[in-house]
């Protein structure tokens, strides 16, 4: 399935509340490392969707949650996991590289 | 999962940026249907990352980085090059056919292969600096530099990027402090400059970082005077990395002839390496100019050394 858009709105009860392991894919329009990342994790997102949920929040939009998770490169994805973060994953990777970081969440 | 085309292509090119796209305009304007490997993340190479080209000839208003790599892939397309957004992840050059694979496991057999990985951002070597990254230290100011809005950074490095990105930071930082080994920089005039002349960046000369500090964020880097030895402490919230690169070359260690510092060697101007039918061109064999011209260029002569190599058969 595809990602999934999040603001602080539905921040809770999509990414801290959500049964699944949640990949938080901290981005904006003129990061160009994101961009290159993006087609990977929505492929991400398709074929692993039923294990990980993948979102993405815009920085730009949403500076406070940003803030608040430290994040001060991006892209990061953090993984969200009973609401905290138990990993981050600093950087656009290729897909291989990706899924070797995600194994634990979508095995 | 691995899957083989039986056609033999007659050129292969490794790697965008200025230096692939620009092979593969050539090379496919000489007829010879390049497949151009482009990158899953590293597509368009180094000037992806990067603001205002001021100095590519044609461009007299300057040119963002990225629309430039935009501008020469579509016209390597407009020649017939076919172009695909993944990496490759082996080769195998050594015989007459040569071999590549892809990150989803597909070979492709070619006569010749241009080598135009490029490089990546060099790290100082330190274990917080790997630890803190991206928990305030960046290699990309166009990515990060909005995250450290009114606060007070450093960037390490004395060349025309560290004093690029140093100028771009001030637009966020409320200071920026440029980190140097040496007592002058290695920049161009007028970049030093406009760093020089700008209000918000200060120089700290001879002046190494041995430390990143910090816990979960950075609040700080541990510095040595390079010259009397004195260690001391400064508290900023950002470190930008620009000292340099290193060429992406692991993938034809062993294959290819490298230097010691690993950039491929070729033969004299030309871009032949050690393997015929193997060219290289661009940030992966040029320690010394490293411009966006300069890799277009090699680019160039990679094709051309190719389409005539390949005339010879």
């Amino acid at each position: 399935m595809a990602t999934e858009k999040v603001t602080s709105a539905n921040f809770e009860t999509l990414v801290l509340k959500n049964p699944l392991p949640v990949v938080v894919d901290f981005w904006a329009e003129w990061c160009g490392p994101c961009r290159a990342v993006g087609p990977i994790l929505e492929e991400i997102s398709d074929e692993y969707g039923t294990k990980v949920k993948i979102v993405k929040l815009n920085t730009d939009e949403e500076p406070a949650l940003a803030m608040k998770y430290g994040v001060s490169s991006i892209p990061t994805m953090s993984v969200f996991q009973g609401g905290e973060v138990v990993k981050n994953i600093i950087g656009a990777k290729p897909k291989p590289v990706l899924l070797r970081e995600l194994e634990e969440f979508i095995k | 999962m691995s899957e083989s085309s039986d056609a033999i292509r007659e050129v292969v090119i490794v790697g965008s940026g200025p230096a692939g796209y620009t092979a593969a305009i050539y090379a496919s304007r000489a007829q010879l249907s390049p497949l151009l490997y482009e990158g899953s993340v590293t597509a368009g190479g180094a000037l992806m990352n990067t603001t205002e080209v001021e100095n590519f000839p044609g461009f007299r208003k300057g040119i963002m980085g990225p629309e430039l790599m935009e501008e020469m892939r579509n016209q390597a397309l407009r020649f017939d090059t076919e172009i695909v957004t993944d990496d490759i992840v082996s080769m195998d050059l050594r015989g007459e056919i040569k071999s590549v694979t892809d990150g989803s496991g597909k070979v492709t057999k070619a006569r010749s292969v241009i080598l135009a990985m490029g490089s990546a951002y060099k790290e100082i070597g330190l274990e917080n600096e790997k630890r803190l990254s991206g928990r305030g230290v960046s290699w990309c100011a166009t990515c990060d530099g909005f995250f450290f809005r009114d606060q007070e950074i450093a960037v390490v490095g004395g060349g025309d990027s560290a004093m690029e990105e140093a100028n771009f930071l001030t637009k966020f930082a409320s200071k920026v402090t440029v980190v140097h080994r040496r007592d002058s920089l290695r920049a161009s005039k007028i970049m030093v400059d406009r760093a020089k002349a700008n209000p918000k960046i200060e120089f700290l000369w001879n002046t190494e970082v041995i430390d990143v500090l910090g816990s979960e964020k950075m609040t700080g880097l541990k510095l040595r005077n390079t010259v009397t030895g004195d260690e001391g402490t400064k508290d900023f919230t950002g470190l930008f990395v620009a000292i340099g690169h290193l060429p992406r070359s692991e993938l034809v260690k062993g294959q290819v002839e490298l230097d010691n510092e690993g950039y491929v060697k070729v033969e004299g101007r030309s871009t032949k390496t050690n393997l015929k039918g193997v060219f290289a061109c661009g940030d992966l064999v040029d320690h010394t100019y490293r411009q966006a011209i300069t890799a277009a260029g090699s680019g160039c002569q990679a094709a051309l050394d190719a389409e005539r190599f390949l005339q010879g058969h």
